[in-house]
């Protein structure tokens, strides 16, 4: 600040002391209806700590004299949205599944809503794209163990696969063969069930596998291999495995399986949520 | 004096340093911290410019509120106004043209082509844009034809602002603020129907039941015109607008700028007749005032070039019209380059070593000095302008002419990301798509989607029940995007690498008109 006040010569106007490369600034007074803009900003900012919650207390802060929270306002917003979908909740509830599929607009919301409850609830085994893993179904490919319609698909999501509790649940156990086979024949019966596939493998095994598979597994699998959706017998004549990788993994298997268990998921979601997930896995491009 | 003084005062006053200071705010000097606004009171002008103003008022005002009731026939399955932002289905109608919002970059380019106007108008008659088409000038013009109709032209209104407040004082007063406001809702209200169908909304809102958005907009407008246009005028302009701030830099020597000529004018008297007498040199400025009492913005033009002109060229009428009166020729105050101003200012003052001589501008017999220089309207086309013009044309035929030749059916398609391949149980591999066909205009389709190049594969579409082929024919909505999911099945002895490319086309069965898109198609080994 310049200790002498500076008044600029053409104007008559004090300058506030501040100068740059000679540019002086005059001293002008504001607009009136500006100062005033700015007072009426300062009272709406007070008032609005007042009206709505503003102030950190100790423990809480202040809830202001509207009564809004934000946390409210989303509460609301979701039970508005619970309200509008009900039109098609209710369908959906009514409607059996392939009126579902042929109501473009129930389709669609169907779909979107399965997608939705399918990320919650079964992406931690299935995989968020549903292309599952070694022993947990991929949904996106043709292979069914216990059918791919709607009814089977539904029947298997709302009573689960070897689930305690539900009566109804789908149950299909392998045997261990390693208490029935000795070892040499579970060898030859892998060998000769790779073969299946189209992988090559030791003819010197595979004659004699045939044998051992005709006389312990073909009674569940089918004579020629290519499982039996009754009792979630995997086709072991595709290209598709479940659980195993190669000869030494169908070995494994035969000796001591391994099996999955899926939990019924009516009791927990709902029927219409159920049913929703059904059309999206349907409509993942397996369904049949 | 005496000892005893002395003694007690410990220091003697005439020893005390005087120290050259003043207090911040002292009483003697306090200014407020603001000003209060000094009322203008324009008067009505006349001449050629004022009527060119009328002029350009009812093309804008006529323009901005007549468009929303133009109507325009799209066909059953497409509104039918003229102009019509219509926010819900993210669709723009302008006459022929229908915008998707992905198209939006037409927008972007007039915005462009809306900047360099501005800059070729402002380089070459100034600030045309702030004196008659800016809307604050429009409506601050359309107000105080109101005011002046309703209180009386500049003199009659002074009087009745230092009035008491009498019957006659309100009633101007109310029925003046009332008109004001009714101009405001009319110009909120004219908004609201570039968003959706100006007849049936105008139902809507004088039944009281238009969306509540509708209201609020026309609320906020008529607020801001009535603020802005009736009490704020000219502080608009002055404080609130950008625009002034950066005119220097857009205009130069050779733009035309309202401008004094004071070296006619000079040295002004009131006295002409007397001053001649004395032998006294006389300009032609009878310093009547006529200039200041007529502009808007309420400042003398003949202080120079200022920040608040508008460049409105009232002070030219107002002006014009008193050397009518004085026999003198117009154009005292003319709208002039600054190039102009000057060479004209240093004939006038010897090459700007003396005071302005009328007698250096002037013949014996009064006429003017060929050697004064006139407007020549060939400075508006030099380089400058001419490069505004050609980049403002360039971006106007591009816009053109990609617009002429846009696509009206597209085909977007997305590849799963989760998984990226499915196996099937014979071994083949599947992919699944997302594939959008965008039929562009209002008039339903049937749209072929073909499969391109990888001729093995084969390809199924969620939700129609047909056996998998290489050919579907979907029907498509008028102005509508239509979303397919579609799986794309390869046997496993075709798929030749991880990626391979896989081409969907899309075409109109009657108008042949077509779009692709080709996707990648991966099988095992792609990356995840």
């Amino acid at each position: 600040m310049a200790d002498k006040k500076h008044i600029d010569e053409i104007s008559g106007v004090e300058t506030t002391g501040h100068e740059w490369d000679g540019i002086r600034e005059l001293n002008n007074p504001m607009p009136r209806w500006w100062v005033y803009t700015f007072y009426v900003t300062i009272l709406w900012a007070i008032a609005y700590t007042v009206f709505y919650p503003a102030w950190p207390m100790l423990t809480t802060n202040t809830k202001g004299l509207l009564g809004y929270s934000s946390r409210a306002e989303v509460a609301q917003e979701l039970a508005a949205a619970k309200t509008s979908q009900m039109v098609y909740l209710d369908k959906i509830a009514a409607l059996p599944l392939d009126q579902i599929v042929a109501d473009k607009e129930l389709n669609q919301f169907a779909i979107a809503g399965g997608a939705a409850a399918f990320k919650v609830n079964c992406a931690p085994c299935h995989g968020s794209g549903a292309a599952g893993g070694p022993g947990y179904p991929n949904l996106n490919d043709d292979d069914w163990l216990w059918g791919g319609d709607l009814e089977s698909i539904h029947t298997t999501i709302a009573h689960g696969i070897r689930y305690d509790g539900d009566a109804d649940t789908r149950v299909s156990e392998m045997p261990a063969f390693g208490e029935i086979l000795d070892a040499d024949q579970i060898k030859q019966v892998a060998a000769y069930v790779i073969s299946l596939t189209g992988t090559p493998s030791d003819a010197a095994l595979v004659e004699p596998g045939k044998q051992v598979f005709a006389d312990n597994c073909a009674s569940c699998h089918g004579e020629d291999a290519k499982g039996g959706r009754d009792f979630g017998a995997p086709n072991l004549a595709d290209a598709i495995w479940l659980k195993v990788d190669g000869e030494a993994g169908i070995a494994a298997q035969v000796r001591q399986p391994r099996h999955g268990v899926m939990p019924a998921w009516t009791a927990r979601l709902g029927d219409s949520t159920v049913k929703q997930l059904t059309v999206f896995v349907h409509s993942l491009g397996g369904g049949e | 004096m005496n000892m005893h003084a002395d003694q007690n005062s410990a220091v003697d006053p005439v020893e005390i340093e005087r120290h050259d200071a003043e207090a911040v705010m002292s009483a003697k000097n306090r200014k407020p911290l603001y000003e209060a606004r000094k009322k203008i009171f324009p008067k009505r002008a006349s001449g050629q410019f004022r009527q060119f103003k009328w002029i350009v008022m009812a093309i804008t005002l006529g323009i901005y509120y007549l468009t929303p009731w133009l109507r325009w026939d799209r066909g059953p399955y497409a509104p039918d106004q003229a102009v019509l932002i219509d926010i819900a289905h993210r669709r723009f109608y302008f006459f022929f043209i229908e915008i998707w919002p992905q198209e939006f970059i037409y927008v972007a380019g007039l915005l462009v082509m809306a900047g360099f106007g501005l800059f070729l108008i402002t380089s070459a008659v100034g600030r045309a844009w702030c004196g008659y088409t800016c809307p604050q000038t429009v409506w601050v013009d359309l107000f105080l034809v109101v005011e002046r109709f309703i209180e009386g032209d500049r003199n009659a209104r002074i009087k009745l602002e230092g009035a008491p407040w009498t019957f006659d004082k309100i009633w101007k007063r109310l029925s003046k603020h009332i008109a004001w406001i009714a101009i405001g809702v009319a110009t909120g209200g004219a908004w609201i129907f570039y968003f959706a169908d100006a007849p049936s909304l105008a139902v809507d809102f004088f039944t009281g039941q238009a969306d509540p958005v509708a209201y609020i907009t026309v609320a906020i407008l008529t607020a801001t015109t009535y603020v802005f246009g009736g009490l704020m005028r000219e502080q608009v302009c002055i404080y609130m607008c950008p625009w002034p701030r950066i005119q220097a830099a857009m205009l130069d020597e050779k733009s035309l700028v309202v401008t004094y000529n004071d070296w006619r004018g000079e040295p002004r008297t009131r006295h002409a007749k007397k001053a001649i007498a004395a032998g006294e040199p006389v300009g032609d400025c009878v310093d009547c005032n006529a200039c200041v009492v007529v502009c808007p913005m309420g400042i003398d033009i003949r202080d120079g070039q200022q920040l608040e002109c508008i460049t409105c060229a009232l002070c030219i009428d107002a002006c014009d019209s008193v050397m009518d009166k004085t026999g003198k020729p117009r154009g005292l105050i003319a709208y002039a380059t600054l190039e102009e101003y000057q060479s004209n200012m240093a004939l006038a003052t010897n090459g700007n070593t003396t005071p302005i001589q009328p007698s250096k501008v002037r013949n014996a017999d009064g006429s003017f000095s060929d050697k004064i220089r006139h407007f020549d309207w060939r400075v508006i086309l030099r380089p400058r302008t001419l490069l505004y013009m050609g980049v403002w044309s360039a971006v106007g035929i591009g816009l053109l002419i990609s617009l002429v030749g846009r696509d009206r059916l597209e085909v977007n398609v997305l590849h799963d990301r989760n998984p990226q391949y499915v196996l099937e149980s014979d071994g083949s591999i599947r992919n699944g798509y997302t594939v959008r066909l965008l039929n562009m205009i209002a008039t339903p389709r049937e749209i072929e989607v073909t499969l391109d190049n990888l001729p093995e594969a084969v390809m199924k579409i969620n939700g129609v029940n047909e056996p998998p082929a290489r050919t579907f024919t979907v029907s498509v909505e008028p102005d509508e995007a239509t979303t397919l999911k579609v799986f794309v099945t390869l046997p496993a002895e075709f798929a030749q690498s991880e990626t391979q490319e896989v081409t969907f086309i899309a075409k109109d069965k009657d108008s042949a008109e077509q779009d692709s898109y080709t996707a990648i198609f991966n099988a095992p080994g792609a990356k995840k």
